[in-house]
């Protein structure tokens, strides 16, 4: 299994914290992982991706031209990445914000409306873990028990109190994630 | 089991020097290396193994620091990335000059001058043919993973004292960004004042009635002297030649063509080579570990297997100068690259195999 996925949107949402519990979820199940993000003058606000690759054997490439899913949290990720997903991929993402929808017809798409659920829920931090939680059931390539494990590697142990908080958050986006289109 | 963490390249260079006993990091902050100093910082390593952090006034500062360190038999080292080794230049030659070990890591950015942040490989010339004055060479480790990261730190103090001479990690933006898994290994204490005193008898650690004075300099104004002195280096820089090249060479058992890459680049003709067999194009990867010592012999043992060689790096082409030589132009050698922080993808460097080499 290789699993090559860009994680795009603004920064402050939590796309690169997303990809480093990803990463962390893959260590503790025995996978290699990379986290490739993009780095630059880049700011609150402005945008922001990480390319993760999970996968069983080593790893070639952190940096690659086609992606297997995009998960994609702004307009101007739209429109820069959902032309990088592989013909049979996965695009996910959150209409919020969106003005143009996906017009590919040759990839799986889904949507889950995250930050909507997150005002709903009262916790507007755990936006990045709803859409986490989308991910997971559209490719549960790591098992739930490793991805709790996963927070709990990548946040100092002050901030474990909070763990519950992100688990109730990714278990309510598998189940508000939809699919659009299948190929 | 070993513990495994994640971590960005930057950050292993900084835990595997505090767990390879380094004694001092002197350095200055720049994008993209600031992580180094940053977890330094922040760790306070101070308190585990008593080793000094300094954030210095400027990179020459920073780096004459390490030239008074290693003077002294201690561990010590500094990084920063392209402008900032450009200043640290006249303080490398002279610590090779005074055959002093260290460690220097460059995080490469897109030059020329002040650049880019973005990764670039267009710091080899500097590195392996020079950079500061003089005939003298550098030890030069490139490492392709955060792995290789971590684990060249003590590789490259290994070697460093081994032959008294400084080594460079020349690394790139997108290593030192990047996270991966890493596996840490156990602390190694810091040498005591004592073990120091006998295993460098060169270093300036005291004078004491039972030994002459030991002078560290780079300088001799008796032309016959520095002549002597020069063989005496140049026999040093064959000997290494002769015993530390290290290479990995992936899918090389049946190529027909050869691809020649080093740290990020060598990561993405992984991948490429993975999409040219699935033409059925029978590809391989040579990836010069130490770019000084280079792979030379074993390269032109390849040439006579291969029919033609692609040179992908970050630059206009810098490498591919050691590589055609290696070769002897006895087979074509291009070379392909991205400049000014662009990473080319595994793709394009496909395609330029194709309408290259093939």
């Amino acid at each position: 299994m290789t699993e090559e996925l860009i994680i795009a949107g603004f920064g402050g949402q939590g796309v690169l914290s997303m990809g480093k519990i990803l990463c962390y979820s893959g260590i503790v199940q025995g996978q290699e992982v990379t986290w490739m993000p993009s780095y630059g003058p880049e700011m609150r606000g402005g945008t922001a991706n990480v390319t993760v690759i999970l996968s069983d054997e080593r790893i070639s490439s952190p940096i690659v031209g086609v992606f297997d899913t995009a998960i994609i949290l702004n307009q101007q990720s739209m429109d820069k990445f959902e032309k990088m997903v592989k013909k049979g991929g996965t695009l996910l993402y959150d209409s919020n914000g969106i003005t143009r929808h996906p017009e590919r017809k040759d990839i799986n798409i889904y949507r889950v409306e995250a930050a909507e659920e997150a005002a709903k829920m009262d916790s507007t931090k755990t936006f990045n873990m709803i859409v986490l939680g989308g991910y997971l059931k559209i490719k549960p390539i790591v098992k739930m028990e490793n991805v709790v494990a996963g927070i709990k590697k990548s946040l100092p142990e002050r901030y474990h109190h909070l763990v519950p908080m992100n688990e109730k958050a990714i278990l309510r986006g598998i189940e508000i994630v939809k699919q659009i289109q299948k190929v | 089991m070993k513990e495994l963490r994640l971590m960005k390249g930057n950050e292993a260079i900084a835990e595997a020097a505090i767990r390879a006993g380094v004694d001092g990091y002197f350095g200055y902050p720049i994008t993209p290396q600031s992580e180094v100093l940053e977890y330094l910082m922040a760790e306070q390593p101070e308190l585990r193994t008593g080793m000094v952090v300094l954030q210095a006034e400027s990179e020459v500062a920073a780096i004459n620091m390490v030239y008074g360190g290693a003077a002294a038999g201690k561990k010590v080292m500094t990084s920063s990335s392209s402008p900032g080794i450009s200043l640290k230049q006249e303080g490398i030659t002279y610590i090779a000059g005074a055959e002093l070990p260290c460690l220097i890591v460059n995080v490469v950015r897109g030059g020329p001058g002040l650049g880019t942040i973005q990764p670039a490989q267009s710091d080899y010339f500097q590195s392996v043919k020079g950079g500061g004055h003089g005939d003298y060479k550098l030890i030069v480790l490139a490492p392709a993973s955060v792995q290789e990261m971590y684990d060249f730190v003590g590789l490259a103090f290994e070697l460093a004292f081994k032959y008294r001479n400084p080594a460079l990690i020349l690394s790139d933006g997108a290593i030192g960004q990047m996270m991966e898994k890493v596996e840490i290994s156990e602390q190694i204490p810091r040498w005591t004042n004592e073990e120091i005193k006998k295993m460098l008898p060169w270093a300036t650690t005291g004078k004491t009635p039972d030994r002459p004075h030991n002078i560290i300099t780079s300088l001799d104004l008796d032309p016959n002297k520095q002549e002597k002195f020069n063989h005496k280096l140049q026999a040093k820089y064959k000997l290494i030649e002769e015993n530390e090249v290290r290479f990995e060479e992936i899918q090389t058992e049946d190529a027909e063509y050869l691809f020649v890459a080093y740290g990020t680049s060598s990561r993405i003709c992984q991948k490429s080579i993975q999409l040219a067999r699935a033409k059925g194009i029978k590809v391989g990867l040579l990836r010069p570990i130490t770019l000084f010592p280079f792979p030379t012999e074993r390269l032109f043992e390849l040439s006579k297997q291969v029919k033609g060689i692609l040179c992908v790096e970050m630059s206009a082409g810098q490498m591919i100068e050691d590589v055609k030589l290696a070769v002897r132009c006895s087979i074509p050698v291009e070379h392909y690259g991205r400049m000014g922080g662009i990473i080319p993808s595994p793709e394009e460097v496909v395609v330029a195999l194709e309408k290259n080499i093939l």
